[in-house]
């Protein structure tokens, strides 16, 4: 039931002494962008409501 | 509202806020992207190496580490506190060692846990074996050697064919067949089991099969998935799985020199100490002059806050100008 | 003297009933910034609740049954969520500053939180009782023993390690995290810096 390429030899990002598996490399660019995400989108319902 | 918060509050605009919706409805969603991912990706489970896998795929491997630990040439033999007053492994903070300080804690005598202890309770069942045992117990230290360098010699020249492996003849006494001994209970899945063995009936404990195995099948097998150390393996989890990404900080440091170079000798216990000094910046950065200052700098508060400061601009001062420009602040 | 009553005032000085649950939150709370500890919280919940089921069938039950690998596959995906928006509500709220107006306290248990959750996870890991879990074990356990600690903490010993993840760690874990939303609801969210009006209105 496991996926065959998750278990696949894993992929890497190598650049000068940096060498990431490309699945931590995912994680950490989704925290960035989920970070901006949230700074930038608007809260439902958040805005300009009572005073 | 306490007065106290009112206060801290005041020129702020209040708003109704449901931390309990809040609360379920983010429940909700981390379950559901839970769900989704367990379902969909899985998790990993590679199996683990086995004494008896590692004797069967390569007794090559097997032999050379069991004969490493009889003659005292393994890592774990002359790897120090914990395990033993070897130096091998013995790491120092300066003039300061921990490990040496706080010493032997978990004995592991690799001839007589690995290789002695074994072949004694087997020889229970095997005359031939228990008098080959008493001839090299009964014999010398330089005797011994002798036959332990001689039956590394041979063993460098075998040829196998696993399971099995031919070993040239030597003139290696009782060392020869102790290690056949061995290699047949290797195979026969009975050193599992005998390394767990403590004197007590329940078993709980994989510090001397672990320590068996770790210098050659394990880190083998943890190579081929690129989980070394010297590759961010602290990292790394098997397949492509994300591992303790978390770890990247205590990690990198095992890649970049000093660590690399002038440490090398001791980068566990300096890659330890950095990011403990590390960590206490940031637990302590509240008091830390500058560095407690350094997200006003960065200024990504506005982006935050924006709203809140749109709404500042735009809203007409109901305020005395002194009471806005002093921010009211605990102690 | 009644040593109910004075714990009773000084309780109820310090975090009112009301302030447990406060129904009102300062505007700008409206926001997707200040989702990331909650989220957190609920990553934990779901730690607990999968971690319960697998510690009830046992350390073996889940490399044999397709429901308890299925149940270990949410527990796994629940610590990459936990350490996900715990990462990114560090982020946040270093970006704000939070700490200040004499919020300290829970900026340092926000970091304890932190480092014992790296621990639950590590023992959690080498508790698998897989290669990975092998691999951690013989790894781990050089930089340990390097400053001494592994000889009261020993990886290799699978009993140990087990209970430190399934009851010690979780337990402290769990406090902190208690400790931590406590002293949020005490002093509330931290007020935006103030100087930064009077720079955009100047720019």
């Amino acid at each position: 039931m496991t996926p065959d390429f998750m278990n696949a030899p894993a992929h890497y990002f190598h650049a000068g002494f940096i060498l990431i598996s490309v699945a931590n490399l995912i994680v950490i660019v989704l925290m960035v962008l989920v970070f901006i995400l949230a700074v930038l989108l608007p809260f439902p319902g958040g805005r300009k409501t009572e005073r | 509202m306490m007065a106290r918060k009112k206060l801290y509050y005041r020129n702020v605009r209040m708003a109704p806020y449901d931390l309990v919706k809040e609360f379920l409805v983010a429940t909700a969603v981390v379950l559901v992207l839970v769900l989704i991912f367990s379902l969909v990706l899985s998790s990993p489970d590679e199996p683990p190496v086995t004494i008896q896998g590692v004797a069967q795929a390569s007794p090559q491997t097997f032999v050379q580490t069991t004969l490493d630990s009889l003659d005292g040439n393994s890592p774990v033999a002359g790897y120090g506190p914990p395990y033993n007053h070897g130096t091998g492994s013995v790491q120092t903070i300066g003039p300061v060692s921990l490990q040496k300080l706080i010493g032997v804690h978990i004995p592991v005598d690799t001839a007589q846990s690995f290789v002695l202890g074994p072949l004694t309770q087997a020889a229970a069942m095997n005359p031939a074996l228990k008098a080959q045992l008493t001839q090299f117990n009964a014999a010398s230290a330089p005797k011994q050697a002798a036959w332990e360098d001689a039956y590394g010699k041979a063993l460098a020249k075998a040829k196998e064919t696993p399971p099995t492996i031919a070993i040239p003849a030597c003139v290696c006494g009782p060392v020869a067949p102790m290690m056949a001994a061995l290699l047949q209970m290797g195979q026969s899945g009975a050193m599992d089991g005998l390394l767990l063995t403590s004197g007590h009936f329940y078993q709980t404990d994989y510090t001397r099969p672990l320590l068996f195995m770790q210098n050659n099948a394990v880190a083998a097998k943890a190579a081929n998935f690129n989980l070394l150390g010297s590759t961010w393996g602290v990292m790394n989890e098997t397949g492509n799985y994300p591992g303790q990404a978390w770890l990247w900080l205590y990690t990198m440091l095992y890649q970049i020199p000093p660590y690399t170079t002038a440490w090398a000798a001791n980068t566990d216990a300096l890659a330890i100490l950095t990011v403990t000094i590390l960590t206490l910046i940031l637990m302590f950065l509240p008091w830390i002059p500058g560095l407690n200052r350094l997200p006003r700098y960065l200024k990504v508060y506005r982006l935050i806050w924006k709203d809140y400061y749109r709404e500042q601009r735009d809203a007409p001062p109901t305020q005395p100008k002194s009471e806005q420009a002093k921010p009211p602040v605990e102690a | 003297m009644s040593l109910t009553r004075s714990v009773q005032q000084k309780l109820s000085a310090t975090l009112p009933y009301e302030e447990l649950l406060p129904y009102e939150q300062p505007a700008y709370v409206h926001s997707y910034v200040y989702l990331f500890g909650i989220a957190t919280l609920a990553s934990f919940i779901l730690l607990i609740v999968s971690g319960i089921v697998l510690a009830a069938f046992g350390p073996q039950w889940w490399h044999f049954s397709t429901v308890g690998h299925f149940l270990n596959s949410t527990h796994y995906w629940s610590v990459q969520a936990f350490f996900f928006f715990m990462v990114v509500h560090l982020w946040a709220t270093f970006f704000q500053g939070a700490w200040r107006d004499g919020r300290g306290l829970t900026w340092v248990v926000g970091v304890m939180t932190f480092l014992a959750s790296i621990l639950t996870a590590f023992t959690g890991y080498i508790s698998q009782q897989n290669f990975d879990a092998q691999w951690i074990a013989v790894q781990g356990k050089d930089a340990l023993n390097a400053v001494g600690v592994g000889a009261f903490f020993n990886v290799l010993n699978f009993g140990q390690m087990y209970g430190y993840h399934i009851f010690i760690l979780p337990l402290v874990v769990g406090a902190l995290i208690s400790a931590h939303l406590l002293l949020v609801r005490m002093r509330g969210v931290v007020r935006p810096y103030d100087d930064a009006m009077a720079d955009e209105v100047r720019s």
